[in-house]
C-alpha cells in the first residue's frame, strides 16, 4: 500500500490519467470504467475499489481537473441512491466478492440501485417492517415475500438494496437480514406509484417468491438493522450536502421574479421574501460552516439539522412563488404522467415546486423524526417512554 | 464572487475564549451579586472590568500595536462578546473597545486628539462611548440631535449604553465628531428594560468638545462604528442563545412531571430541537459576519444585515423558551432568566431592529420593494 496523496499529487495523477485516456477519444463508458480503476472515482474509497484512500475533501481537486477538461461524468443525481446509500453500506459490511462484483457498476451508472425499504405497514417505524425471508434448506437461497412501497427508481434500477424479516419471534430490530435484490428477477413487479405533482418517481414493488442466493446477503442474519442505520445515516448526508452560491438553491427563481417583475410586489410579500432570504442565505452559511469543519476533520452535528432547514425552507419559499405569481401562479405547467429519471426543480414552474418539495420534509426520514434524532442524539434529551422494543415483532400492534 | 469566510474558530481565538470564560465562570456567575449592583443603579463590576479589559487586554483587540492596541482583529472580539452574551455579564465591552474605538479608528488617527483618546481606551484604562442611541443601526440617517454654535454642543441624545460609566463620549453634531467629557455634559440614567446594558439620557448645553473629524469622515467612521458593533453584536446574541438553550436543556432533563422527565416529551423536545437548528444557523451568521469586518470583505454591509436579522431573532427565541420551559421558576426575579430575556430583547432592538436590517438587505441584495 502506497501512502495517501495529497492534493497536488492527485492533480497530477488526474493529468496523468487524462494524458492516457484523453476524454474526446474515449467512449463514456470506457472512460468511466478506466477512471474507477485509476482510482479517481471516490478517492476515500480504498485502493482497488475505485479510490486511494484518501481525504474525502480531496475528491474536490480531481473533479476540478477532470471538468476542466470536459471529461463525462458519472452523472450523480441519477445514481444518487446507489452512490448515496448502497455504496457506503457495501464498503461497510460487504464481503470482498460483493465489493468487487457491485461497486462498479454501480459508480459507472451502468447498473441503477434502489432501495426497498419502506412498507405499507412500515415507514417511520422502518424496524416493524413485514416482508419475508425464509431460508431454502436444500440451496441456501433466501426466499422473499411482501411488498415495499415509495420506492423511487425502481423501475430504472438493476439492484436494489433490501430489508426484510428472517425471524419473527425475535424483538422487532433483531430480525432482520438485509440482502442486494436482483431487480429482474422474476418474482419481482414493479408499479408505478403516480404522485401529487402528476408524475411517477416512486413505485410499489410486488415481491413474490424472489430468490436470492445466499452470497447476495450482506452482513449477518440478523444484523440487517445495523447495517440499515449505515445506509440511513448517509442518506441524510447526502441529502442535505451540496455547496450553493449565494441565493443559489429555491430561493434563486423567486428572486428572478421579484426583480424582473415589478408589478407583482406587494409591501405584505416583500417582508416575507426578505425573511425567506436572510434564512436561506444563513442556511447556506450553516452549510458551508458544516463542510470547514468536516475539511479540519472535526465533523459537527449540524449535519442532522441540514435537511431539516433545507426541507422547510424548500417548502415555504416555493409556497411565496406561487403566491407572488398570482394568477399565474393558478396554473400549472403540466399533469402528463411521466416517469422523470430525477428531480428536477429547476427545469419546472413554482407549483411543481411547491408539490415536490412537500416530500423534502417525508422522504430520507420525516422532519418529525428527524427532530426527535436532534433532540436526543444531540441534545441529550430522553428518549419517550416506549414498549415496542422487546417484544417479539410478531406480537406487535399493526 | 468574494472569498470563502473562514467560518471556524482558530487555535488561539479557542484560547482566548477559554481565557475570558474561565474569568467569567468565576467572577460574572452571581447574577444575584449583578442584580444588586443594577438595582443600585451601577451594574458594572469595576474590578472584573479591569481584569478583562486590561489584564487579559480584551480592551486592545480591535486596535492596531503602534496605537496601544493587541492588534488582533474583528474575529477575535467576535469570541469575547460571545462570551459576555454567555454570562450576561454587564461590562462595557461593545459600547467601548468595539464600537467607540472603531470610530476612533475611522478618524486621523496622526491627530493627536485621537491617538490621545485610542491609547487609554486600548488600554482599559478610559471608557469613551459613541453619544448616540443604542437603538441607531448601520444606513440610519446621521443622527442630527446635536448642534454646534462657535465650538461649542448643543443637544440631548437618550438611550446612550454605558453612558454614565464612560470618561468620555464621542458625539456626532452637525459639523463633525467631537470628544466631549462626561463631567462636561448632564447625565442622566434611564431606567433600562435590559438591567445589565444602563442606558443614559445626556444633555449638552453649550458644552466644549474637541473636535476629532470634520463631517465626512465623521459619517464614514460613524457608519462603520455601526457597522461593526451590529456585526459583532451577533456574536453577543449567539452567546446569549446558547447559554438559555443550555440551561433549558439541563433544567428539562433534570425534572420531572408526570413519573419522567419534562424533557423526554416530545412537544418539548421538539421545540429544543428547532431552537437548536436556529442557534447553528445564528453560529455561521455570526461567524461570517465576524470574518467579514476582519477581512473587510466587500460585502461586509450584507453580512453584517445577514447576522443581525437572524441572530437577534434567535437570542430572543431562546430566551423566550428558556423562561417559558423553566415554568414559574423562569418567572421569579432569583432565576437568572429574566436577565437573559431582558439582554435578548434589547440586544434585538440595539443597533437597529431584525426590520431595519431586513430593509437594508433590500438595497444590497436589489431586492426593492413595491414602488410607492
Ligand atoms: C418522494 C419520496 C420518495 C421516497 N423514496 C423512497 C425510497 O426510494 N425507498 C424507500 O424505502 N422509501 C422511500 N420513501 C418513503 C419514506 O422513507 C417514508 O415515507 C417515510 O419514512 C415516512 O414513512 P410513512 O410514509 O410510512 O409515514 P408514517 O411513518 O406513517 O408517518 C405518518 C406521520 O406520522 C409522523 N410520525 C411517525 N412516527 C412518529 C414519531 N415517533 N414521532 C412523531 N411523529 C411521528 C410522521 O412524521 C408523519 O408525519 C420515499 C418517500 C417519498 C415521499
Amino acid at each position: 500500500m502506497s501512502a495517501a496523496p495529497d492534493a497536488a499529487a492527485l492533480r497530477r495523477r488526474t493529468e496523468e490519467f487524462l494524458a492516457a485516456h484523453p476524454p474526446a477519444r474515449t467512449g463514456r463508458t470506457a472512460f468511466l470504467r478506466a477512471r474507477f480503476d485509476a482510482g479517481l472515482a471516490w478517492v476515500h474509497f480504498p485502493e482497488g475499489l475505485g479510490g486511494l484512500g484518501a481525504p474525502r475533501t480531496l475528491q474536490t481537486e480531481v473533479d476540478g481537473v477532470l471538468g476542466a477538461a470536459g471529461a463525462p461524468d458519472n452523472d450523480p443525481r441519477r445514481i444518487g441512491i446507489g452512490l448515496g446509500m448502497a455504496a457506503p453500506t457495501i464498503l461497510a459490511y460487504g464481503t470482498e466478492e460483493q465489493k468487487q462484483r457491485f461497486l462498479r457498476p454501480l459508480w459507472t451508472g451502468e447498473e441503477v440501485w434502489c432501495q426497498l425499504f419502506s412498507e405499507p405497514g412500515a415507514g417511520s417505524d422502518l424496524a416493524a417492517l413485514a416482508t419475508r425471508a425464509v431460508r431454502d434448506e436444500d440451496t441456501g437461497d433466501w426466499i422473499v415475500d411482501g411488498q415495499k412501497v415509495w420506492t423511487s427508481s425502481a423501475h430504472l434500477a438493476r439492484w436494489a438494496i433490501l430489508v426484510a424479516r428472517t425471524d419473527p419471534a425475535l424483538p422487532k430490530h433483531q430480525g432482520i437480514t438485509y440482502f442486494l435484490c436482483d431487480m429482474t428477477d422474476p418474482g419481482v413487479e414493479v408499479r408505478s406509484l403516480r404522485q401529487i405533482t402528476g408524475e411517477a418517481e416512486f413505485n410499489e414493488v410486488f415481491l413474490t417468491g424472489v430468490r436470492i442466493p445466499d452470497r447476495h446477503r450482506l452482513g449477518a442474519v440478523g444484523q440487517g438493522w445495523e447495517v440499515a442505520r449505515t445506509t440511513l445515516m448517509n442518506e441524510r448526508v447526502s441529502i442535505g450536502g451540496m455547496r450553493l452560491p449565494r441565493e443559489g438553491g429555491m430561493i434563486a427563481p423567486l428572486a428572478a421574479v421579484w426583480r424582473d417583475r415589478p408589478a407583482l410586489r406587494t409591501h405584505a410579500l416583500h417582508q416575507r421574501l426578505l425573511e425567506l432570504w436572510v434564512e436561506a442565505e444563513v442556511a447556506r452559511l450553516t452549510g458551508e460552516r458544516l463542510r470547514q469543519q468536516l475539511a479540519a476533520g472535526r465533523p459537527g452535528p449540524e449535519g442532522s439539522g441540514m435537511k431539516l432547514t433545507f426541507a422547510r425552507l424548500n417548502q415555504e419559499i416555493s409556497g411565496l412563488e406561487v403566491e407572488l405569481l398570482g394568477e399565474e401562479g393558478l396554473l400549472y405547467d403540466d399533469w402528463t404522467m411521466r416517469r422523470p429519471e430525477l428531480v428536477d426543480f429547476t427545469g419546472r414552474d413554482a407549483g411543481y415546486r411547491y408539490l415536490r418539495s412537500k416530500g423534502n420534509s417525508i422522504e430520507g426520514g420525516t422532519s418529525e423524526i428527524l427532530l426527535n434524532i436532534v433532540a436526543e442524539r444531540v441534545l441529550g434529551l430522553p428518549a419517550e417512554p416506549r414498549d415496542d422494543k422487546d417484544l417479539p415483532w410478531k406480537d406487535l400492534a399493526r | 464572487m468574494t472569498a470563502t469566510p473562514d467560518l471556524l474558530y482558530t487555535a488561539a481565538e479557542d484560547d482566548l475564549r477559554a481565557a475570558v470564560r474561565a474569568l467569567l465562570d468565576t467572577k460574572a456567575a452571581d447574577h444575584g451579586a449583578t442584580l444588586a449592583r443594577a438595582e443600585a443603579g451601577s451594574p458594572h463590576d469595576p474590578a472584573l472590568w479591569h481584569t478583562l479589559a486590561t489584564g487579559i487586554g480584551a480592551a486592545g483587540l480591535l486596535v492596531p500595536e503602534h496605537l496601544g492596541g493587541h492588534g488582533a482583529g474583528p474575529r477575535e472580539a467576535a469570541v469575547v462578546l460571545e462570551e459576555l452574551g454567555r454570562s450576561a455579564a454587564p461590562l462595557p465591552y461593545l459600547t467601548g473597545p468595539v464600537t467607540a474605538a472603531t470610530a476612533l479608528l475611522g478618524c486621523d488617527t496622526a491627530q493627536p486628539a485621537v491617538a490621545g483618546l485610542l491609547r487609554p481606551l486600548a488600554a482599559g484604562s478610559t471608557l469613551c462611548v459613541l453619544a448616540v442611541p443604542l437603538t441607531l443601526g448601520p444606513g440610519a440617517p446621521h443622527p442630527s440631535a446635536v448642534t454646534t454654535v462657535d465650538g461649542r454642543l448643543t443637544g440631548t441624545v437618550s438611550a446612550v449604553a454605558d453612558g454614565a460609566a464612560a470618561d468620555v463620549l464621542l458625539v456626532p453634531a452637525d459639523t463633525g465628531l467631537y470628544a466631549v467629557r462626561t463631567r462636561d455634559a448632564a447625565i442622566t440614567p434611564q431606567t433600562p428594560l435590559d438591567l445589565t446594558r444602563p442606558l443614559a439620557r445626556i444633555t449638552l448645553d453649550r458644552t466644549p468638545g474637541d473636535l476629532l473629524a470634520g463631517p465626512a469622515t465623521a459619517r464614514a467612521a460613524l457608519d462603520r462604528a455601526l457597522t461593526t458593533g451590529a456585526g459583532l453584536l451577533a456574536s453577543e446574541q449567539l452567546g446569549l442563545a446558547e447559554w438559555c438553550l443550555a440551561e433549558t436543556v439541563r433544567h428539562v432533563r433534570g425534572r420531572h412531571q408526570f413519573n419522567r422527565p419534562v424533557g423526554s416529551f416530545q412537544a418539548l423536545k421538539h421545540r429544543l430541537a428547532q431552537l437548536w437548528l436556529e442557534i447553528a444557523g445564528a453560529r455561521a451568521a455570526a461567524r461570517n459576519a465576524a470574518d467579514a469586518l476582519a477581512t473587510c470583505a466587500p460585502d461586509t454591509a450584507l453580512a453584517v444585515a445577514v447576522a443581525q436579522a437572524s441572530c437577534s431573532t434567535a437570542a430572543v427565541h431562546a430566551a423566550e423558551e428558556c423562561v417559558q420551559l423553566h415554568g414559574g421558576i423562569g418567572m421569579t426575579w432569583e432565576h437568572p432568566a429574566h436577565l437573559y430575556l431582558k439582554r435578548a430583547k434589547a440586544d434585538a432592538l440595539a443597533f437597529g431592529t431584525p426590520g431595519h436590517h431586513r430593509t437594508r438587505i433590500a438595497a444590497l441584495a436589489d431586492l426593492p420593494g413595491p414602488r410607492a
